[in-house]
């Protein structure tokens, strides 16, 4: 599957471009970083057994939307047709430090909604004019329901989600196939340090879960399982429920 | 964390302190300030736990990527916290493997740095620093600085078995070896007593460029040092399976065993059944790489065997040629101290490695794991003690309670190690638990 992806540098971003290559499937890395995204594609290159400069990469920032066209136009030019984009970078802070940093949250609110949606949106046109795709996105179980510890950063996933769910809703006929992976707790570099919850998960079994997902088209997949069943019960609580137990 | 359970940081054998790493894929920048960066965690002591007072150190593993694989020159350069694992199985492929390769492969090359590890093939092939080329580290005053033998070689020399405490390892590069296929053949067969197993070790170095024996370490008497001698080589095309071998994993000890599972009987019980499951005369076959190499890595966490107390392994090596007798007389303060092992491992050694703390020189190794006692602390010093009165010296990746005092008897190195800590951290920034214990650094 030819794909380009957004973020893959770091956390579940870089196992799942670890997963894909291994299999084979010819990858164009977007970030921010243009050294970091080198290394990266030389170590994806070295894993799967690719010749140097195989795997390209593009400068492509979430919080500047100017960048996204340069960057699939070099992505396109590199890969040929494309079959599939994925996005996992985002931006992530307590909502202690959101509520101290009104720069900070402009920031966060910005990377994980709008500028998320507007790539996926260059995203959706591209894939399109070749017939159709798969748009996987990474957003959150913190976006199902409206929680104390994270007001500002569920709320930018819960907007995501709906995002998604919508375009699934207005291309599936047109052959574009969107993937809303829903995370819960995974340890990574954006969750260090934080005091980690039940049902944790590992980069590594997270990208397993939304690569099963992208190759099938599921519309949306909690990572790891449990979620889906947690989330279940979660949605259906009482707000008086949800207050009494400090939610 | 649920319950307010304190984060502890614990090394492979289950000494354990509060404390917690911090991991990122930008590991210079969450090194920066912390007194010491930690692999995969499978020194068995006190060596990448934090030094009293300190509750945090870096952690390499997500600083894990193959920067440069050049199979033309077999020359790799990655980051420090890419696992051997992962290397292993990057390379079998291609016909290429690491150098040098310790007893599991979860460990991470700045860890096999770090320990300076050396493998079957010590008596060819040295210990993995031979085979490193450059480093870059991040050092205590906050720069980003590449040594090797041509550049600031004091550091490079330092940083090889300096167990951490030079710098921040943060990439590395490694000269690797081409091999002709990605299988083993291996030869084992029972040795009936010490001398048959050294007489063993002796011959098999002349022509295998993998050997080790396994030990029945409760037998004494005349039939101390009875075992299983264990060498190999890389199969040729001809002799090896035309498929590749793929990883294994295996099952995993679910939960810490009951204190009363590993006892004299069921060690006994386990050394004769494993001793009696190999031959008595060579028996030629061709195996895994996975199983030769690290066939304690079948059973994931089966450090859990030992229960919550947990165990240290006690490995020395004994200059046998100049001291002849040497190896009998520790193995037998072993058994005659009771120290039952459930492993114990002998491997000649062969030439001293560059590394001014690296751990092996010509002699014989030996390892031995002990279960967590009351007086294991008595019986690690009683045995160093005796490691000191032969002249030997005790690998600080596996150490846990030696004493200072017996440390520094039994290593004139460590005024050269000074130095160059002197000069690169001249305050002690970097330290660790051990190295707080072992070399005075200050809490």
């Amino acid at each position: 599957m030819n794909t380009v992806i957004l973020g893959a540098t770091r956390g579940i971003g870089r196992a799942l471009a670890r997963a894909m290559a291994a299999r084979g499937d010819r990858l164009f890395l977007l970030g921010r970083d243009a050294r970091d995204l080198g290394a990266s594609a030389r170590d994806l290159e070295a894993r799967a057994g690719l010749a140097e400069g195989a795997i390209g990469s593009a400068a492509c920032d979430l919080l500047e939307p100017a960048t996204f066209a340069p960057a699939f136009d070099a992505a396109a030019a590199a890969l040929g047709r494309l079959e599939a984009v994925v996005v996992t970078a985002g931006l992530f802070a307590t909502q202690e430090r959101l509520e101290s940093d009104r720069e900070l949250a402009r920031r966060v609110l910005e990377a994980d909604f709008s500028g998320t949606v507007l790539f996926c949106e260059e995203a959706r046109e591209r894939l399109l004019a070749a017939g159709g795709g798969r748009l996987c996105v990474l957003s959150s179980v913190a976006g199902e329901r409206g929680r104390k510890p994270v007001v500002l950063y569920g709320a930018a996933k819960a907007g995501l989600s709906r995002y998604l769910e919508g375009l699934d809703h207005r291309f599936h006929a047109r052959g574009l196939r969107v993937v809303c992976v829903k995370p819960g707790f995974v340890r990574t570099s954006m969750t260090e340090g934080l005091p980690e919850p039940p049902f944790a998960g590992e980069a590594d079994e997270v990208a397993a879960i939304a690569l099963a997902a992208l190759d099938r088209g599921r519309p949306v997949v909690y990572a790891p399982g449990i979620w889906r069943w947690v989330m279940a019960v979660v949605r259906l609580l009482p707000r008086a429920v949800l207050r009494r137990v400090g939610f | 964390m649920p319950g307010g359970a304190k984060p502890q940081l614990a090394g492979w054998g289950g000494l354990s302190v509060p404390g917690r790493e911090l991991r990122s894929e930008r590991l210079e920048e969450v090194a920066r300030g912390l007194p010491l960066t930690r692999g995969l965690g499978r020194s068995y002591g006190d060596s990448a736990l934090p030094p009293p007072g300190v509750t945090a150190v870096a952690g390499s593993v997500r600083a894990d990527r193959i920067l440069a694989l050049d199979p033309a020159r077999a020359r790799l350069r990655a980051e420090a916290g890419l696992s051997l694992r992962d290397l292993a199985w990057t390379l079998l492929p291609r016909g290429l493997f690491p150098p040098v390769v310790p007893g599991t492969q979860f460990v991470t090359l700045g860890g096999m740095v770090a320990a300076d590890v050396h493998g079957k093939n010590h008596h060819v092939a040295g210990t993995i620093g031979r085979h490193v080329t450059g480093l870059r580290l991040l050092t205590a005053a906050g720069e980003i600085v590449d040594c090797s033998r041509e550049r600031s070689p004091d550091l490079f020399r330092a940083t090889i078995g300096g167990m951490g405490l030079t710098g921040h390892l943060l990439e590395l590069e490694l000269a690797l070896d081409r091999i002709p296929s990605p299988w083993i053949l291996q030869e084992t067969r029972r040795v009936a007593h010490l001398d048959e197993t050294l007489a063993a070790l002796a011959e098999s170095a002349r022509d295998w460029p993998f050997t080790v024996c396994w030990l029945d370490a409760l037998a004494s008497g005349r039939a101390l040092g009875r075992g299983v001698l264990i060498r190999g080589r890389w199969a040729e095309p001809g002799e090896a399976p035309g498929t590749p071998p793929r990883p294994l994993r295996g099952p995993a000890v679910p939960f810490r065993l009951p204190g009363f599972a590993l006892n004299d009987l069921s060690v006994r019980l386990f050394n004769a059944v494993y001793r009696a499951s190999f031959p008595a005369r060579l028996r030629r076959s061709v195996v895994h790489p996975q199983k030769f190499f690290w066939p304690l890595d079948a059973v994931r966490h089966w450090n859990r065997i030992y229960g919550a107390r947990g165990f240290t392994q006690f490995q020395c090596v004994l200059p046998e040629s100049e001291r002849p007798g040497a190896v009998r007389r520790f193995l037998a303060e072993a058994a005659r101290r009771g120290g039952s092992s459930f492993l114990c491992v002998i491997k000649d050694c062969g030439a001293e490695g560059e590394g001014l703390l690296s751990f092996p020189r010509p002699g014989v190794s030996v390892a031995l794991d002990l279960p967590m006692r009351r007086d294991t602390r008595a019986l690690v010093e009683a045995l160093a003690d005796v490691v000191l009165a032969e002249g030997g010296r005790i690998y600080l990746a596996k150490d846990a309670f030696v004493r200072a005092d017996q440390f520094r008897a039994m290593e004139p190195r460590l005024a050269a190690f000074a130095r160059a800590r002197d000069r690169w951290d001249p305050e002690r920034r970097l330290r660790s638990a051990q190295s707080v214990r072992l070399l005075g650094d200050p809490a």
